[in-house]
């Protein structure tokens, strides 16, 4: 593939789409926990917040600064949580992980929605930090031990 | 001035492509590319005479040893250190000045004592001092920086104090380039009897140093930014101040006498230098000395200035990429930048996918990216190999990132 491809494939339309135009950006009024993440070595900070009602994601908001990778992997993770249960989503991000390691998963059972998008990463090492880390604080939030 | 076609030619690594472009490597402010003869150094080490040092009887340990303490000279000679006894081998910059932080001053402050800072220093000059403020009870002072980032000896007069004990200050900072004025400050850190710890990552590989005419206390370094080898720093501190404090790790190599409850310590640098030392790295960082020498710290200091000077005219023409600190000729070769509305990883990736390596983050000095008020930058570092073709495929390849970032806002 080509570089211009690779990049192409990294910044796809529809992350710039949610770059641009974050979902669920904001905090939640009221009840909510709010999970920090920082990357370390670039800088990037997320606060997730997340409002979980019995066994089900309700609400999942994102405050934070980052690159184009973190913040929309972040507005795409909260869309694809949102009214899952705790273990669904958990099992989510465990499929991400492995998709953005260059794994395949199983389009028919999974529902990854815009989520997809972020597969251009696995040719940029340095990046998948960023792609996962809105996922990381999704995991520490929602982590019933 | 540089010969930069013969210099490039000492350093087979840049003779390459990097994601189909021919390489352009402007990191040097993380770690610096090394010239064959350092290569070479380590390896002659390794196959001719690798040995322990100090302890064998035998010949090779003393050639071994004679290329460690030789290292030792030449460090000295290099820096314009009065005595050889007060260049110590550590892992790094950050060794050094956590040994000063844990034996110099946990050992001397107290509560009411005040420690000075400046808000640009990395996290290596700062952090250990952080800790010793919670151990000791002593309080951390920040010299306020100009508008341009620069520290004024004024506003370094007005911060440094009686209470002051310690002074720490990085020599150029790894973010703006700024340099600072070391010698004035160390000045009025000595009219209060504080001392003056100098960070000098940054200047050491760039312009030359004579710590006696700074007349600072301490001050630490990296070989691995200045031509040498990863895993080897050193230490300069006064004879007086290395003889009073205690050893910062303790074991083999080190000590003087040992009985079942007790131990003495060998003079200075020896006490400061626990377990088997870090030979390969001493032997090659004189070898990168060598080879400095002979290009001429003075011109290098030159050249990259001029490169700086190159770059920020070239990036003056875009109203919307900002660069952050001093003017070219107040700055080492370190160009620091942020394009509007393009995150720095994501410049530094586009940048990546061109052949040019820069780096994008917080560069280690969080505080610093607060003060100029953004969560992280991009930054170009410049040494003696680059070239003003290497700044223009820069340029080229910020332009292309501008084009790339405005298409997919565009869309
Ligand atoms: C100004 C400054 N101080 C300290 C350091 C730390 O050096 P090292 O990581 O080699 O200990 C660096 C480099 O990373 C630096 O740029």
């Amino acid at each position: 593939m080509s570089m211009q491809s690779n990049l192409d494939a990294l910044y796809r339309q529809v992350i710039m789409d949610h770059y641009k135009n974050p979902r669920n950006r904001g905090e939640i009024v009221g009840d909510a926990l709010t999970v920090n993440m920082n990357n370390p070595s670039c800088g990037d900070k997320i606060q997730l917040h997340l409002k979980v009602d019995g066994d089900v994601v309700r609400d999942a908001r994102f405050t934070g600064e980052g690159c184009s990778i973190s913040l929309s992997s972040a507005s795409m993770m909260t869309e694809t949580v949102m009214g899952k249960t705790v273990d669904e989503a958990l099992e989510l991000s465990g499929i991400f992980f492995g998709i953005v390691q260059g794994e395949d998963y199983d389009d028919e059972k999974y529902d990854l929605g815009d989520v997809e998008a972020l597969q251009g990463v696995t040719k940029f090492p340095a990046r998948i930090k960023c792609a996962t880390l809105a996922w990381k604080a999704m995991e520490k939030g929602l982590d019933k031990d | 001035m540089i010969n930069v076609r013969d210099v490039r030619e000492q350093f087979p690594i840049l003779d390459q492509e990097v994601n189909d472009h021919p390489l352009v490597y402007l990191d040097n402010a993380a770690t610096s590319q090394k010239p064959v003869q350092v290569v070479e150094a380590l390896e002659d080490y390794y196959r001719r005479y690798n040995s322990n040092v100090h302890r064998g009887v035998h010949t090779l340990s003393s050639v071994a040893t004679d290329g460690y303490e030789g290292a030792r000279d030449k460090v000295k000679t290099f820096i314009n250190a009065a005595q050889r006894e007060e260049i110590v081998f550590t892992r790094g910059t950050t060794t050094a000045i956590n040994t000063v932080a844990a034996s110099y001053g946990r050992a001397n402050l107290q509560e009411g004592d005040e420690i000075v800072l400046t808000p640009m220093e990395h996290h290596s000059n700062l952090i250990p001092w952080q800790q010793v403020a919670k151990a000791t009870g002593a309080a951390l002072k920040y010299i306020p920086l100009q508008p341009d980032g620069t520290v004024s000896v004024e506003a370094a007069r007005a911060t440094i104090n009686e209470r002051t004990k310690i002074v720490a200050m990085v020599h150029v900072s790894n973010v703006l380039g700024t340099m600072n004025p070391i010698k004035e400050v160390a000045k009025i850190a000595h009219e209060h009897n504080a001392i003056m710890v100098v960070d000098g990552a940054q200047s050491t590989p760039h312009m030359s140093v004579d710590v006696q005419d700074l007349d600072c206390d301490f001050f630490a370094f990296s070989a691995h930014k200045m031509c040498g080898p990863t895993g080897i720093g050193i230490l300069y501190g006064k004879k007086p101040l290395l003889e009073e404090m205690e050893p910062f790790e303790f074991g083999g190599e080190m000590i003087d006498e040992v009985g079942l409850y007790d131990a003495t310590w060998k003079e200075v640098p020896h006490k400061f230098e626990g377990g088997t030392p870090i030979i390969a790295g001493a032997i090659g960082l004189s070898a990168a000395i060598d080879f400095l020498n002979d290009v001429g710290l003075d011109d290098i200091k030159t050249h990259e200035q001029q490169l700086a000077q190159y770059a920020m005219d070239q990036l003056s023409a875009h109203d919307d990429i900002e660069v952050y600190g001093p003017p070219a000729n107040e700055r080492a070769g370190i160009v620091t930048f942020n394009i509007h509305d393009v995150h720095p990883h994501d410049t530094a990736t586009v940048l990546d996918m061109k052949g040019v390596a820069i780096r994008a983050g917080h560069h280690c000095a969080r505080p610093l990216m607060n003060w100029l008020d953004v969560a992280a930058t991009a930054r170009a570092s410049f040494y003696l190999y680059n070239t003003e073709a290497d700044v223009d495929a820069f340029v080229d390849a910020l332009v292309s990132t501008k084009e790339y970032f405005g298409d997919v806002y565009a869309e």
